[in-house]
């Protein structure tokens, strides 16, 4: 902000906003350039720089707006910089193109043309909404990142921000507000789905002095990035959701709980904590209507379970972040014994729309039982790895062949993993099932944060189940048995199937401890931590009885159970394996076919990837057939 | 010893010396040294009237906190569900082999450090590491060398 007046009433705002407004021009021409976590690993950070530096040097500064945005979705593309009003887009962009894009685009308005997404005709397509990864999405909640610098709240304002603020805290009750979001059918997007109205009126409902409003953005979940797009890109949204529920539920403070791998949304929310501060929109008596509001920012030193309710509020009280049983639910007795209210940061931007759209807008998308939109990180062996969001509803076919473009490399699909550590696989016969809380949960999996785990036919399906086992057996808070003890017994047990010393019964065993978990955990955590066993187990059966049985790994993944040879029918002797190879493990001459002394090989996979996918002479073959073939060759030997 | 007890002393007032700003604080000295030396663990013990042990049992709770010290070159490898998908116990195993160290370790000389997340965000260049500031896309292990080559 440049000058900051501060607010005392809603005509002050609603001045501001005027001002604002009337000091923009829509057709004026800005510059997005995507800082997502995506595209600034592919520095997108020096693409901006040059930016700065191009247009000065051009002397556009005074015509073209700048700025560097939250995530735009399309990572795999990245850096992503859109090019507005006109919502050119740029893909790959890199800092050696940024002065032709000022010099064509910006200067004489003609599009460079080698910098757009080509469509599958191989014709460029210039407009960003028409490219297929964003065409059939439906951005509600995501959809202002390119058109807002998350350290402008001109920007967010001028997009209609806090107006849902202004409108609940002058023109509705808090019981209208609850009703409201009751009525839209809005809930959770962490993971459970429970409906976010029901806990906020059971929040607002006991008699206390005191109540807390919490917004939990310790996103855990390996693979799943959306609270960090929107909290990133967009920390107003969540802020003006927060403050929406501290009115109704009547809470005078509000805390974010951001985990501390996220310096960046900590900066911005923080940035805009102080924006808003000053200019009066939070703290005592906001604009004159006697509601007050602070929010308090606290960084998660990383634990995976923190992000339960009861163990998120124990971590903010300064102690160790394990859950408790919660015969009372933290609505009743939360933070500090108060009524507090959790809800997950993409619930928490949905708020606003709620109140300013109306709930029968926000019904009017998704399904019967899931109401509105949900932002998945679709991610793992698909084409167009990025953010997505969809209206509830969609099937996974839409999601991961229209928007996500199909399987990299043109491989197989085999499953797609979803919830995370607590849900499951689905399997290509239910690619159909169309995305809400209830299909997914029927089919053995959850909607979980979002996480959108896409996985080819050379994964290892119990390979996968171990690696969730892993997660959580590192991130188990150890408090009660079935958890503690549960996880690791699994995770001993698919040890055992992946180095090919697994028992015949231990498919029952699993059942047995997996019953037991869902049974007698304390929390979420350890109820839902053999789902991924279960789901694959399943979809999944003939895998799992390949590695009991026939001690080989069809995934091709399980390191103890296979091999690598060369045929030799198919190599070409172009060496490139061998070049690779980090233990010289394979030997042969030029343009003749090469050969593997597996008693060297360390299976680093490496060869694998190197042979031309033309080629394909490198194959894996069962461990246990390379014992035998040996023991033929001494044996001959011998003889 | 007296100058880092006195940047303590700066992190404390910053957050006040009440219990709950515990982890609060632990984290800004894990940022400002890299990692929890014993002796400030105490000097933070005395100063909020906290039990050792209490700072203990939260410093091996939480995965940030580290009581060993750090390399001056940190190398993080991303295990997160999509890298794993596309191989991310074997860029591990490759960085593991070109540092000499398993991961959570770190080396003699105090040089590198290595250690795994379980998501950087960045799914897309997958399977990932963070090489101090600099990304790395699956990168090969002539690559990782050239990487810790270059580190002084």
């Amino acid at each position: 902000m440049s000058e900051i007046i501060k607010l005392s009433s809603p005509s002050d705002f609603e001045s501001l906003r005027e001002k604002i407004i009337k000091g923009r021009d829509p057709n004026r021409t800005a510059v997005a350039v995507c800082s997502g976590p995506g595209c600034l690993a592919y520095a997108s950070g020096k693409v901006f720089k040059r930016f700065e530096e191009a247009l000065s040097a051009a002397g556009l500064e005074g015509e073209v707006t700048l700025a560097q945005t939250g995530c735009h979705g399309f990572c795999e593309r990245g850096p992503s910089v859109v090019i507005l009003p006109d919502e050119i887009c740029y893909l790959r962009v890199s800092p050696e193109d940024v002065n032709e894009i000022v010099e064509t685009t910006l200067k004489n308005g003609a599009v460079v043309e080698r910098l757009l997404y080509k469509g599958e005709d191989g014709l460029p397509i210039q407009k960003e909404s028409d490219i297929p990864f964003y065409k059939y999405q439906q951005k509600v909640v995501f959809g202002d990142n390119k058109r807002i610098d998350p350290r402008s709240i001109e920007d967010y304002i001028a997009r209609g921000g806090y107006t849902a603020l202004v409108k609940a805290i002058t023109t509705m009750t808090p019981e209208a507000v609850i009703a409201e979001v009751k009525d839209s059918g809005l809930r959770g997007r962490g993971g459970g789905g429970f409906p976010a109205g029901a806990k906020w009126e059971a929040t607002a409902k006991p008699p206390a002095d005191t109540r807390y409003v919490i917004v939990n953005a310790d996103e855990g979940d390996p693979g799943a990035y959306m609270d960090r797009g929107i909290l990133e890109g967009n920390p107003h949204s969540v802020i003006e959701g927060l403050m929406i529920g501290g009115y109704a539920i009547g809470a005078n403070e509000g805390y974010i709980y951001v985990r501390q791998e996220y310096p960046l949304a900590i900066d911005n929310v923080l940035y805009a904590l102080d924006v808003l501060r000053e200019l009066g929109l939070l703290g005592e008596n906001i604009l004159g209507t006697g509601f007050s509001f602070d929010i308090i920012v606290h960084k998660g030193a990383g634990a995976f379970v923190s992000g339960e309710s009861s163990a998120l509020m124990s971590a903010i009280e300064g102690r160790v972040g394990e859950p408790r049983p919660k015969y009372i639910r933290t609505s009743i007795s939360g933070l500090r014994g108060k009524p507090s209210c959790l809800n997950n940061v993409e619930t928490w931007a949905n708020v606003p729309l709620i109140i300013n759209k109306g709930a029968n807008w926000f019904k009017s998308i998704g399904t019967e039982g899931s109401k509105g939109t949900k932002i998945f990180s679709l991610v793992g062996n698909v084409k167009n790895t990025g953010l997505v969001e969809v209206p509830m509803g969609m099937t996974l076919r839409q999601i991961i062949f229209d928007i996500g473009g199909g399987i990299r490399d043109d491989k197989e699909f085999k499953a797609v993993q979803t919830g995370g550590p607590s849900g499951g696989v689905i399997p290509e016969e239910m690619l159909d099932l169309h995305v809400d809380y209830d299909e997914l949960y029927s089919a053995g999996s959850m909607m979980g944060s979002g996480g959108m785990i896409v996985m080819d036919k050379d994964t290892c399906m119990v390979n996968v189940a171990k690696y969730f086992l892993e997660f959580l057996s590192d991130e188990s808070c150890g408090k009660c048995v079935p958890c503690r003890d549960g996880i690791d017994q699994l995770l001993e047990v698919l040890r055992r199937m992946t180095a090919g010393t697994a028992r015949p019964d231990d498919l029952d065993l699993i059942e047995d401890i997996s019953v037991m978990m869902k049974e007698c955990a304390l929390c979420g955590l350890g109820q839902s931590a053999p789902n991924p066993v279960l789901s694959s187990i399943k979809y999944f059966k003939d895998e799992y009885v390949a590695h009991i049985n026939d001690k080989s790994c069809p995934g091709g993944v399980c390191k103890a159970l296979i091999a690598y040879t060369i045929d030799v029918e198919k190599c070409i002797g172009c060496g490139k394996c061998m070049k690779v190879c980090p233990v010289n493990a394979i030997s042969g001459d030029k343009k003749k076919p090469h050969k593997v002394n597996n008693a060297l090989c360390v299976k680093c996979d490496s060869c694998y990837q190197e042979c031309p996918s033309k080629v394909q002479a490198v194959t894996k073959i069962r461990q246990a057939d390379v014992i035998t073939a040996f023991a033929t060759s001494e044996e001959a030997a011998n003889e | 010893m007296l100058g880092r007890l006195a940047a303590v002393d700066k992190i404390i007032e910053a957050h006040g010396s009440d219990r709950e700003g515990l982890i609060q604080i632990l984290l800004d000295i894990q940022r400002e040294f890299r990692w929890l030396p014993k002796e400030i663990l105490e000097h933070v013990s005395k100063r909020l009237d906290v039990p050792i042990n209490y700072i203990y049992n939260l410093t091996t709770f939480y995965a940030h906190f580290s009581l060993v010290p750090k390399g001056r070159h940190s190398m993080h490898v991303c295990m997160g569900t999509a890298c794993h998908v596309r191989g991310a116990e074997r860029l591990l195993d490759r960085t593991s082999q070109v540092l000499g160290i398993k991961p959570g370790q770190t080396s003699r000389d105090e040089k590198f450090s290595l250690d795994t997340v379980n998501c950087l965000g960045a799914c897309a260049l997958g399977p990932v590491m963070i090489a101090d500031d600099e990304y790395l896309s699956n990168p090969t292990l002539e690559d990782i060398r050239r990487k810790a080559d270059s580190c002084e």
